[in-house]
Parts: C-alpha cells; structure tokens; sequence
C-alpha cells in the first residue's frame, strides 16, 4: 500500500530556477567569505547584496535566498534589507549605471537641465535602461561632491561639473564602447565590476586618478599662495615621550 | 592669531599619490601611533577631551566626552565605528578627505580605537563613492602589511582588526543608530535611545560612533597637543573645520579654517559670488539646518553663533544660492529628498514628507492658497520634534526657514500663477548675464 | 546574562510621579503609557504592546513632560510607551496638555492622511483601534482631503499565507505584527520591506507566512490591515457575542475569546491570562472550531436494526444501549482524551459502577502498564510546576515533547525564556526541531527506543540539571520501555521537578477522574482497598472491583479473543491506536458496541448504538492543564439537543439499573458531577510506586532498516481541524528526515542540490509512504515524519513509533507523470 498524501499545500512552489539564474560555487563561497568578515555573520548582508549584484546584474531571488541561507535569516528579512536600500536594484542594470544628482544644489545648477536632456537622448525615463542594455539612467540624491555641481555619477564615478553637452558626450562614449575616465578617478568599468569592489573585493585601479580634483583644493592652494598654515605644535617635536601637562 | 586658512587634514591634499602609505609615512604620518601606545589609554581620551575637539558629522558633541561614556567595565568587546556616510545635501567634506588621504583616518582609527579599548573598528561609508571605497580598501591593506594595523601592532601589544564597509544607499544611515542597523545587515532604521551606543551599540556592546573628519582630526591633535588644537577656534568651538563652499560662489570647494570664520571671509577667499549676482540665500551646515541670508554673512560659523542666528553649525556645508534661484524650487526639492530617505519608521516623517512634497508642489505651480503657507507650518510644528529621529526635524528647517525669510516668494507663485524664475539662469553654464 | 535576576520588590521599589496632577506610585520600570492607565487616563496608541519590546515608532502616544524628575522638562513632548517613569516625574498627558493634545492630533492626522476610507467594509470596523482613537484624539475633517492630497495606494489584499491577507493601505505600520513574528514567535516571514511611505509589510515571494501563530499577528493588529481568510467579510464585531473559553487542542489550557452569532461560533480569539497563555494562541487553537459546523455532524441517536443504523429516540437508544451492552457480557470503556474532566469522570464512574470494571482507558494512543503506573505514582494529583516556573528555571529538559508541535503555550513561553538567556533547553529528541532552534535549545540526540540511555546522560553535570530545573515529559516516552523510569530517576537523581505534558486536552483531567484501569477518581488506587471503600461509600454502591482493569491494549486484544463482549467508545479516531487494524477488528469482533461521539466515525459505522455528545461550545466542563491547573469554561451556545457525554451515561446507567445492573450514576447534569468530584476530593493516602513492569520482546532488527521517529505536527489532518481549508493550508509539507549519511546510503549522492527535493519510500509492516527527504541532525539509522499528516497517519498506514522501517529512493518528482510532481517543495 502506497500513500498519496493529501494536505494542501499553502506554501508557493519553489519553480526550478534556469541553470543561468543560479548563483555558481564561487559565488556561493565568496558569500559566505563576505559573512566570515564580522564578528556576526549578518553584518555581511549589504556587501554580499552587492556580490550578489556583480554576479547577477540586479537583486535576484536566488541571491536573496543564498544570502538568507548563509545567513540562516529569512529570505524575507534580506527582503526587507534590499528594497531598502536604493543602490539595490530589482530589474537588471545596464552596462552603466548613470546618476545625475537632482537634489537642490546640483538641480539648480543645472542637474536638472542634464536629466532632462539624457532622458531624451537616451530615449528612457528615471530608473530605465536603453534597449541596447548598455545604460540605466536614474536621478540621484547628494552625492556628497556639491563643490562640482552638478555632478553625474557613472557607476558611482565621479563626473564633475557636467554640462548637458558633456553628460551627452559620456553616455555616447559608454555606448560607442570608448574608454571614460571619471573627472577625479580612473578609467571606468562596468556597473557589475564596480558591485564587486563594494562588496569588498578589490580591483587594481585604487592608484588612477589624482589625489583630490581642483575644488577640493581651492582652499589649500589659497593658503599655499599666501603662506598660512597651521600654528605651529604645542609640544616639542623630539617625537619622544611628551608629559602633556 | 592664526592664519585665515589653516590646512591640517587637507594640508597633503596636493602631495604626490597622497593616497599611498609611502607618501603619508614620508610626511611623518603614523607617528603619533608610537606617542599615543605610549599613554595610558585614558590619557588619550583626555588628550581628546582636552582639545575640545566636537563632533564634525553635524551635531558637535565633545568627542572625548562620547568616548570617556564607553564603560570599561563591561566585559563585552568595544567597538568603533567611523560615520563615512556623508549624505546631508551640501556635504563634501569627508569624501575628498577619504579619497586624498584614506591614511590620516585609519590612523585616527587606530588612535581612537586605542583609547576607547576597542579591538575591532569599522569604517562605514556610503557604497556611491567607488574610487573613495577603493583608496579605503587599499589604505587598510597597505596599513596591515606595515604593521599599523593587526596584531601586536608596532609591537604595543595593541592589536586592531578594520573593516571597510560599504553601505548601498540610505541617507538615514548617517544617524548613527540606522548605521549600526545597517552595519548589523538589517534596514537602516533608527534605535530607541537609551540605551545610548556607548551602552549598547553594534551587538549590543559598547560603541563610539564619530565622524570621519572627527577621528581624521585626533592624529593631530596627538601629534602636536591638544593645546595645539584649543589654540585655534572659538572659546566653545575649538579647533579647525573643513568649510565646503557650493553653489553659486566663483571658487566653490574645500577651504579648511578655524571654526569662528564668517561666511563673507570664505566667500572673500572663494573669489566673491559669481560675477553679476548677489547672494540669495545659504545653509551653513547642510540642508537639514535653517537656511540664512546675507544679513547672516557676519555670523562666525561656530556652533553657538550660528545657533544664536537660529540655525545651526552643522557639517559646514555652505550651500550658496543667489537671487536666480527660486526658494520655492529649492525648498520643494529638498523636502523630496526627505520624503525619498524617510526610513518610514516614525509616523511624522513617513506621512509628514509626503504630505509636504504635495502642498509645496502645489504652491511652487501656483496653486493653493495663501492658507496652504500655515499648513506648511502647522505640519512642519507637528513633524519638528515628533519624529523619531533628527530626519523629520530636519525636513521641517527649509521649509519653516524659506517661509520666515522669502513669505513674499512663495506668495509672487500664487500671484505669478507659477514660479516666476526661469531655471536656466541659475545654472553653471547659464549665460552670462542671465537673470531671473 | 544573569540566571537569578530577582523579581523586582514591589513594595520597595516603587517610583511616585504626577499624571496629570494625580500622584501615582507604580513599580520601577514601568512605563509612562502604562502608569497613566493606573490614574484612569488612556494615552493613544498602536505600536505599543504590553508584550512586546517598546520601539516608539508610532508617534501616537506623545506627552508632554514638564518635569523629569530632575527639575527640568524634555523640550520636546516625548514617548509615553518608551519612557520609564521617575521618581518625581510630571506628566501631562493630552487631558491637561495643549501641547500633548496637539502632538496627538497631529499624528493621527498624518496617520489619517494616507489610510483609506473603507470602514464601511473593513472587519475591523467597530473594534478598530485607529477608528476608536480618531474619534477621540482626532480631528474631524481632512485637511489633507482639503488640500487636494493625493493618498497612496496599494492593490488590495494579497495573500501573504493561505490564511492571513494583507491590505497595505490600511497598516499603520505599527510593526506589531512583524515584531510579534520576530520576538514572540521566531517565525521572521513577514518583515518591513521598501522605505518611506512606500514602506509595508511583507513575504518574501516564495515564503509565505508560514507560522504556527500567524493569528495573533492579526489578532494584535490597531487596524483592518491583516485578516484571516476564514473570518474575513463573515460578521461584525457588534453583531457578535463573547464568550470566555478555554481551547480545547492541547494540554496547556489557552484563555480564549469565543465570538459567536445566531448560535453558531463565528471566530476564536486569545483570551489574557498572564498566567497561561498571556495573550497568544497557536493557529490551531485560533482557527480549527469548525470541526463542530461540518456535514457529518451527528444530530440524533441511532440504533442499529437489521444491520443498518436507524434513528431513534433518545430512550430508546438509552435502552437499546442497556440492553446490549448487559447481554454482551463483560464490557469495557474506552474513551479518547478529548472528554472534559466531569465527562471523563463520568466514564470512570460508568465503568466501575454500570459495568463493575476497571477495564476504562482514556489513552487512545500507543501506550503501556509503565506509563500507567507512572501515571498513578507520578502524575495523579501532582502539581507545582507552574508556567511562570518554566520561565525561571534555568534548565527545561524535554523528554519525548515538542512544544511547537503539541504544547504551543508552552513552547512560546520557553521561547520567551531562552530569549531573555536565562533558560536553557535541552532537547531528548532524534533531531533539532524548529522549535527547539527557535528556543536555542540543545539536542542530546536519541534513536527512538534507546531514550533509557540517553536521559541517564543528562545526570551529568555538564548538562546543568539541578533542583531547580524542570523537566517535561511528554506522553510519547511511554513507547519506549523504561524512559518514563529513567525520567523519574533524572528527578530523584537531579532533585529536578518533573511534570507530565500530555498531546489532548482532556488527558491529565482523565488521569485525575480515574479513567484508568489502576485509578480511580481523586488519584485512588484501584489496589488501595481503603481507596476503594472510601469510593464505594461514596457512590453509595457496595464495592468496587478490585481487580487492576486491562490498558487500552488489552482491551482491544480481549475484544478479539472474546474475553471481552461489549464497549463503549467514547471519541476515539482508531487512527490514533497503538494499532488502528487490531481496533478496527476489535470492533468488529465485539458483541456489542456504543458510540458517543460528535461526527460520523468508523467507531459509530461499527457501532450498535450510537449516541451524538455535545462539542465544547455545547457544555460547560473543565480540563485540566499540564500543570494541573483546572480550567473550567462554560457553554458558549445554548443547544438543549446536545447532550455531554456524562448525561447521556447516565441514561444508559439508569436503564442498566432498571434491568438491575449496577446503580444509576447519581448525576445527570455537568453541576451535580461537578458537585460530586468536589465531596470525593482527593486521595490523601499512600501513593502507588512506580513498577516499570516487564520490558516487551525487543523487535529483531531488519538488516539495512531505520528506526521511526515521528510525532504530529500542530497543524495537520487531526479531525478537529476539519472545516478549515485555510488553515490546514498552512501545515507544514510532510518529509522524512534523516541523517546525511543515511540519506547517500539511500539515494548514493550527498544531499544539496538546490531547489530539487528527492523522494524516498517509507515502507513499515502496515504500510508504505513516499515523501520528499530532508538532510537533518539525527543519528544514521533513523528517519522521522510527521505522525498524521498523509493518509490516515504513521500508525494506520506505515508501521508503530520506534519500529523499524526501510527506506529507498522513490521515482524522481521530476519524472512525467509521477503522483507526486508538483506537491514537492
């Protein structure tokens, strides 16, 4: 005698995700290598969403259940992480992840005009990607560079003091396949790239790009032309042991 | 009397690959590590407490106040965690610091870590800022591998483990209780308080939480003295700040100065506000702090003067408009950057934010009445201190400010029938001459 | 974290404040929202619950606080549900406060702004926190509305389980639910997701909210935002009329709320009874009454003529009951542990007085002569072990329990303690349940049979089981020889309370009534003759037998041989016998048959008299906890038609009597039985020593063959929870589980492939059942599945608990045309 059994199943079926869909070995270790880093393991979950990201292109269900299952937290606890934060994405990004500050300061300075004009060239609305797949267009909040207004991000590059022409220019390169390199950084590499470095795997370009760009040196160049320092120490400058009183 | 303009963390801002150790190392950096390993770590915090360094994320608390909060007698592990998060819109100091010289921090690290006892630090800083992310990666490795951080560091016994951690994406994160959330792997809404982080903070163990131009800031002051550091500033607000000028100023940037300067000095410095216009109005310190007008150009930019001014110090992040700037545009827009990061815990500023956006979208088209200007503020009375956290206090600072200093603004858009300012004008590659 | 954090003392540590100029001393700690409820005011809320940790988030409950006890005001009104009160302290709430009153309005005002107007037929209109406080801390009309706000909305209800359904627009976002989940249940499927106003409530996509106690969450909700599928759109809230109650699905006693209309129970909710179940139930409890409301309902007694079971009158079938069962010759009682204390009493009663036997047994279940006598030396009359002790104690060893599964109460209870790290659990069992995680708990893993050697582990030292620790043991350690011996040992060894934590509700209050072949009523041993005459003196009958009865088992066997003629049975599913086919040829075989019973069963199609009881929401009754607390709960409807089991005894007793068997039972109504176990009170003499008796024939073990683990799960196909799709729809899918090495020797590959689940076959010596395999931490050699949740259940159709089974690799799901495609998760 064989049995059937017939309790209703409430739970959804777990569909067989396509081969393609499923996140390989290397991933799955280097996740749990992202967890291993902190004292408790779930400190890993923003940097292994951003794996997560680098190997799938977007936030995908099979990342959030890896990331719950290494965790040992439920998948609708990563859920709830990653539709929080905005630099998560649940439809695929392009190539290129193309961000023009819009907040006050960039906006009035002429974000604004520049996203207007993107959105037209590249024939998208906020949060869209071209139908070549190479840029996803999204207006973003402050990115902390207002001395170089108005700013465009490109994979969270630096593209300072933008026009509508030159934001025009950029996206034309990224698409022709040129190399871009970031105003302050280095040459740029694909959205998927940059992911890894957030979630802590290095690249090799932390040595491109010049030390600070010329606004962040208006003030020391001021001082240098004029001679003003800081005072002088306090303490003798033997470098050996000071009583400080 | 000082000099103007005092670099001390920007002074290698210019150096050749500042980002390296070789360059930090060759300027003598890493040498107060050696100074400090040698004091009883209490006497770091006294140095820091001495100096009358203050907070520099914004709010100005005395660092070594926070750090003397840490209960040495609780048997759990201590934690610090460096507020990389710059998001308030206008602030830009700490990012070209970090991208400049990742250095100077980690060394405040180990310094600040070393005096709070703690033996694991982290550097939390916003994931949209790759090439900073990737110096702070590279600093950290290079600091390892010379023995600045560790095990056994230079031999001190000490021993420091720091972690760079990229956030994804959250202005909330800023406050330092989401950060903890987020550096715990769970949305970055705010935690009750008590218990305070010093208490209970990252796994509930004890934590300082401080600003990266606040620990980027201790290096110095152990290296020449806290007297050093109290030498310059005001009585009350001490020591020197990064000023970040934006805006319409002929050279917006970084001009780093002793607390107590005026925003006329900075702008005198920054080469005066672009050619043929006149300043409209500004933030001193981000757009959560009341905005001002050039009757406030002779504040000294300290903590208790720009509070006395009714605004506040902030994060120096000067943000300057002039008079071809629509408030209503800028204001409206500042208010949907608050209803777009309201974390959604608290009641005020989940549904104040959206409600606000909507009524000054209204106005800002010339619709509403003159009516809808005390809902504005009958909403903000009931978002400003209710809120769970300082967000839904900051949201209400532009709106109740525009309408204190520019009524008559909002009101020419109900006359007007729409804004009256045309938006070319007022950008960087206007014209010149153009005007409202 | 300390393990003797002392209760605070009350009389000493009492901090006085001002609440709206009335002083009030109230125990340190307490919070401000709550002190003010001492003075009569109710400050506005909805994130705040008394049981869950405080989090502030609503905003509703500001108030302005003049003085902090240090001489200075917050400048800012604060959160009355996070703020300790000071000595000191002033508070000026919004019945005083300008300011307070408009924090207040302002927050509902925001609140208002984007929930939706469709109170009209929303369920929780007319007992809507959000309603009630608009009406009284509100504003009347919308300035949002007036202002041309546009509100947010969201499509309406989506299903987060097949019971609870989501409408986004309405939540408050309170986060009751989603911490109730987290903190109270350790179930985290549902969480905040999204930010802002956008912020809601929600699943992940491919993990419904799956938890035991989901109906708590919408129970605590301050809105109409979650619903359950089985009351949504049914009924309005003053349409309805409350009942206290008692649940009726385990033996932990839950306070419930029993909401009916027009005679018929339309909802359950949790009843407060800090010292129970607090204000949580288990989903069962919550959800499975509609067993009472289904078609096979029997409605009137039947009388079987010419083999077909006709209807009758009731004194005709009391009679035709007499009758048969006095020419059938000797007779037994056998009833399911489902029976209130007063009917069980009445069975015992019956059997002793109407059929002169001891031959009565409550366990409808595997059972044996050491639990009885474990029973009658251990668990009868015994007490102590009280909730709040579980809670303190450092230590909680559980002997063949699972709390989740078949004692919820207690399960959220040790939850609640091993959260706060002050009780640690320590599991017996063949695998780290769900539940026991959830607990932290920490398994000493145990093939089924070998629990002896196992429980004599915990004497260690390491183990930390002291006079101060508990241990629970659950009724399934009566299957293995000598655990219930080692159990007692453990606590004579250890100075350690023990407690008995039966699966039914009806089992402890049928041990005290005497529905045992050694016991009889009060704890009284069938081998005490004083016990017995105190008895017979009692009832006003000349003796009693004297003759220890036969067990549930032998019952059965002595029906098939004949020895035995006639029975009574009383709500036993012959599924749940130590051998349903042996009860089901007991029945068969016996001479005469009577079936009390609620709904159409293979007892009452075998039956010669069958005679409908009451369900609980017909009668009045008491059960008897775990901890030997008796609950009693009176009728919720009035049904004259339905009669309890012990009236309709009693009839059969006085037609017994009239043909001059035995004497009438001397009761006829649930108070004169009441009445009588008051007068009998306890047995105050000697208590019977416990006798492991003889060890059985061990079973020669198969070459290559498992040893089976099972239990039932809460929610599964128990007949109780009939009636309610929705909530079987939320039982957990049946597997096997097995050990990773157990499962390569069966399917040859490690386990981990990713969303594939591969079946094996369970074969046993009563039957087969292919399922899918888990990997889990039991020992090599043993598989577990779920007791009753495919076909009739692991003892009807695969093989008994702790016998050997073999298991082998079924046919892949993935396979055209397989049986089971699409069922495996």
């Amino acid at each position: 005698m064989s049995t059937e059994y017939p309790v209703a199943q409430g739970q959804a079926q777990a569909e067989a995700a396509a081969p393609s869909d499923v996140l390989d070995a290397t991933t799955l270790a280097e996740l749990r290598e992202i967890a291993a880093r902190y004292p408790e393991p779930r400190s890993g979950l923003l940097p292994m969403l951003h794996l997560v990201q680098s190997a799938q292109g977007r936030i995908t269900p099979e990342g959030i259940e890896a990331c719950a299952e290494v965790l040992g937290i439920s998948a609708a606890e990563v859920n709830g992480v990653a539709t929080f934060y905005t630099m998560y994405k649940r439809r695929p990004v392009g190539d290129y992840h193309v961000g023009v500050c819009t907040n006050t300061l960039c906006a009035v300075m002429g974000g604004d005009l520049i996203f207007e004009r993107l959105k037209e060239h590249l024939e998208v609305g906020n949060d869209e990607t071209t139908e070549d797949g190479s840029i996803t267009l999204e207006h973003i909040e402050c990115n902390a560079a207002c001395d170089y207004a108005p700013v465009m991000m490109v994979n969270w590059e630096f593209m300072d003091n933008q026009t509508p022409e030159s934001a025009v220019q950029v996206v034309d390169d990224l698409r022709a396949g040129k190399p871009v390199h970031s105003t302050r950084g280095p040459r740029l590499c694909t959205w998927r790239e940059a992911e890894r470095v957030l979630a802590g795997f290095p690249d090799d370009r932390a040595d491109e790009g010049p030390t600070a760009g010329p606004a962040s040196l208006a003030g020391l160049r001021i001082a240098r032309e004029k001679g003003w320092t800081a005072p002088a120490s306090t303490l003798a400058s033997s470098g050996e042991e000071t009583d400080r009183d | 009397m000082t000099d103007a303009l005092t670099p001390v963390l920007t002074d290698n801002w210019d150096a050749e690959r500042a980002w390296t150790l070789a360059a930090y190392e060759e300027r003598g950096g890493y040498a107060a590590l050696d100074k400090a390993f040698a004091m009883a770590p209490d006497d770091v915090i006294d140095a820091v407490k001495e100096s009358g360094l203050r907070g520099r994320g914004g709010a100005g608390f005395p660092t070594g106040m926070k750090w003397g909060f840490i209960p040495q007698d609780n048997p759990r592990p201590k934690y610090l965690v460096v507020n990389a998060d710059e998001s308030e819109p206008g602030t830009c100091k700490d990012i070209p610091l970090m991208m400049a010289s990742p250095h100077t921090l980690v060394e405040g690290v180990i310094l600040s870590a070393y005096a709070i006892r703690a033996n694991t630090a982290f550097i939390y800083v916003r994931g949209e800022v790759l090439h900073v992310i990737r110096r702070l990666q590279r600093a950290v490795q290079e600091a390892y591998l010379a023995g600045h951080l560790g095990t056994d560091i230079h031999g001190s016994g000490y021993h420091l483990d720091l972690i760079v951690h990229a956030g994804a994406g959250a202005y909330i994160c800023g406050e330092e209780t989401a950060l903890l959330e987020g550096l715990e792997g769970r949305r970055g809404q705010p935690r009750l308080r008590p218990p305070f982080p010093a208490v209970a903070g990252l796994y509930a163990s004890p934590t300082v939480i401080n600003n990266v131009e606040s620990i980027a800031s201790v290096p110095s002051i152990i290296a020449n003295g806290p007297a050093w550091f109290a030498g310059m500033g005001t009585e009350k607000s001490k020591g020197f700040g990064i000023f970040s000028l934006s805006g319409h100023v002929r050279n917006p940037g970084q001009y780093e100065a002793p607390l107590g300067i005026t925003l006329r000095e900075l702008i005198d410095l920054a080469g005066g506000i672009r050619e043929g216009h006149e300043l409209k109005f500004w933030t001193p310190g981000g757009s959560s702090t009341p905005l001002l007008t050039p009757e406030h150009l002779d504040v000294p930019l300290d903590f208790e003067s720009v509070g006395a001014a009714g605004s506040m110090l902030g994060t120096r992040a000067l943000q300057l408009f002039d008079e071809t700037t629509c408030v209503v545009r800028a204001v409206l827009r500042w208010t949907e950057f608050y209803k777009h990061e309201s974390c959604g815990k608290c009641t005020p500023c989940r549904e104040g934010t959206w409600w606000l956006t909507q009524t000054l979208a209204r106005l800002e088209k010339g619709q509403g009445t003159e009516a809808d200007l005390d809902l504005l503020l009958d909403q903000c009375d009931n978002i400003l201190g209710r809120s769970f956290c300082a967000l839904g206090d900051g949201a209400t600072s532009p709106i109740s400010s525009s309408i204190k200093h520019f009524r008559d603004e909002y009101l020419a858009h109900l006359t007007n029938g729409g804004c009256p300012f045309d938006p070319v004008a007022s950008t960087a590659f206007a014209p010149a001459g153009a005007s409202a | 974290m300390s393990t003797t954090d002392k209760a605070p003392d009350l009389a000493t540590d009492l901090v006085t404040l001002t609440i709206d100029g009335v002083q009030v001393s109230v125990p340190k700690d307490t919070l401000v929202i709550r002190a003010a409820e001492q003075v009569g005011v109710q400050i506005p809320r909805f994130c705040d619950h008394p049981l869950l940790d405080p989090v502030g988030a609503c905003r509703q409950c500001l108030v302005d606080i003049p003085d902090a006890g240090n001489g200075r005001g917050f400048p800012k009104p604060q959160a009355s549900c996070t703020l300790p009160v000071a000595e000191g302290m002033v508070v000026n709430t919004q019945a005083t406060s300008e300011v307070a009153d408009k924090a207040q309005q302002g927050v509902m005002e925001f609140l208002l702004i984007n929930h939706p107007l469709d109170c009209p037929v929303c369920d929780k209109g007319g007992e809507c926190p959000l309603q009630n406080q608009a009406m009284s801390n509100g504003r009347g009309e919308s300035r949002f509305a007036a202002s041309g706000g546009i509100k947010r909305t969201f499509p309406k209800p989506i299903n987060i389980s097949a019971q609870v359904l989501l409408d986004r627009e309405r939540c408050v976002l309170c986060a009751r639910c989603t911490r109730f989940s987290e903190q109270i249940a350790g179930d985290p499927f549902i969480a905040l997701a999204e930010r802002g106003a956008l912020q809601q409530v929600a699943i992940y996509e491919r993990e419904p909210y799956q938890s035991y106690f989901s109906g708590n969450a919408i129970q605590i909700c301050p809105v109409g935002a979650l619903t359950s599928a089985d009351y949504r759109f049914r009924s309005r809230p003053f349409d309805l009329v409350s009942t206290p109650g008692v649940a009726e699905h385990d033996s932990c006693g839950a306070a419930i709320r029993i909401d009916h209309r027009r005679g018929k129970v339309m909802r359950r909710l949790a009843g407060n009874d800090p010292e129970v179940n607090e204000e949580w139930i288990s989903d069962k409890d919550r959800f499975a009454f509609r067993y009472t409301q289904v078609a096979d309902r029997i409605t009137y007694p039947q009388v079987r003529e010419d083999g077909v079971l006709r209807p009758a009158s009731w004194p005709e079938a009391f009679a035709v009951a007499a009758r048969g069962l006095r020419e059938a010759g000797a007779a037994a009682v056998l009833t399911g542990g489902r029976v209130t204390a007063e009917d069980a009493y009445a069975y015992a009663k019956f059997a002793r007085v109407a059929l002169s036997t001891n031959d009565i047994d409550f366990r409808a279940r595997p059972h044996s002569a050491e639990e009885a006598s474990f029973l009658a030396s251990h668990v009868a009359l015994s007490g102590g072990v009280t909730y709040a002790d579980l809670e303190a104690a450092p230590v909680v060893v559980l002997l063949g329990l699972e709390p989740e599964d078949e004692a919820a109460t207690i399960f959220l209870r040790l939850r609640r303690a091993a959260r706060r790290g002050r009780t640690q659990v320590v599991s017996v069992a063949p695998y780290s349940s769900r539940g026991l995680r959830k607990m932290n708990g920490r398994l000493v893993p145990a093939v089924p049979g070998a629990e002896v050697e196992a429980i004599g582990s915990l004497k260690d030292a390491a183990h930390g089981v002291t006079k101060d620790a508990v241990i629970l043991v659950g009724e399934r350690l009566a299957a293995t020889h000598g655990a219930l011996s080692a159990a007692v040992e453990l606590a004579a060894t250890t100075g350690a309370r023990l407690a008995w934590v039966p699966r039914r509700a009806g089992d402890r209050g049928a041990v005290e009534a005497g529905a045992l072949p050694n016991l009889l009523p009060g704890g009284r041993p069938v081998t005490e003759a004083a016990a017995r005459v105190d008895l017979a003196a009692a009832w006003g009958v000349e003796a009693l037998p004297a003759k220890v009865g036969r067990d549930g088992n032998a019952i059965v066997a002595a029906l098939t041989k004949g020895d035995l003629g006639g029975v009574v049975v009383g709500g036993v599913d012959p599924d749940d016998t130590s051998d349903p086919a042996a009860f089901r040829a007991a029945l068969a075989a016996a001479r005469f048959v009577v079936s009390l019973e609620l709904r159409a069963t293979d007892v009452t199609a075998a039956a010669d008299v069958v005679l409908p009881v009451a369900p609980v929401t017909d009668k009045a009754g008491t059960f008897v906890t775990w901890d030997g607390r008796p609950r009693d709960f009176d009728a919720v409807l009035s049904n004259p038609s339905s009669l309890p089991d012990l009236r309709v005894l009693a009839g059969i007793g006085e037609e017994l009597a009239r043909l001059g068997q035995g004497s009438s039972l001397g009761f006829r109504t649930v108070a004169d039985v009441r009445a009588e176990m008051r007068a009998l009170g306890p047995w105050d003499g000697a208590r019977p020593a416990m006798d492991a008796g003889k060890p059985p024939r061990a079973p020669r073990a198969k070459a290559g063959s498992l040893a089976l683990a099972t239990w039932k799960q809460l929610v599964d196909l128990g007949s109780m929870q009939d009636g309610e799709a929705h909530l079987r729809a939320t039982a957990r899918p049946p597997v096997a589980r097995v050990s990773p090495a157990t499962y390569e020797s069966v399917f040859g590959t490690p386990e981990g492939e990713p969303g594939h689940s591969r079946l094996a076959t369970v074969s046993g010596d009563r039957g087969s059942v292919t399922l899918p395999v888990e990997v889990a931490d039991l020992p090599d050699g043993v598989v577990w599945v779920p007791a009753r949740s495919f076909g009739r259940g692991v003892l009807a159709d695969l093989a008994s608990p702790g016998s050997r089974v073999l298991l082998r690799d079924a046919p892949s799901p993935d396979s055209p045309g397989h049986a089971l495609k699409g069922a495996v998760t």
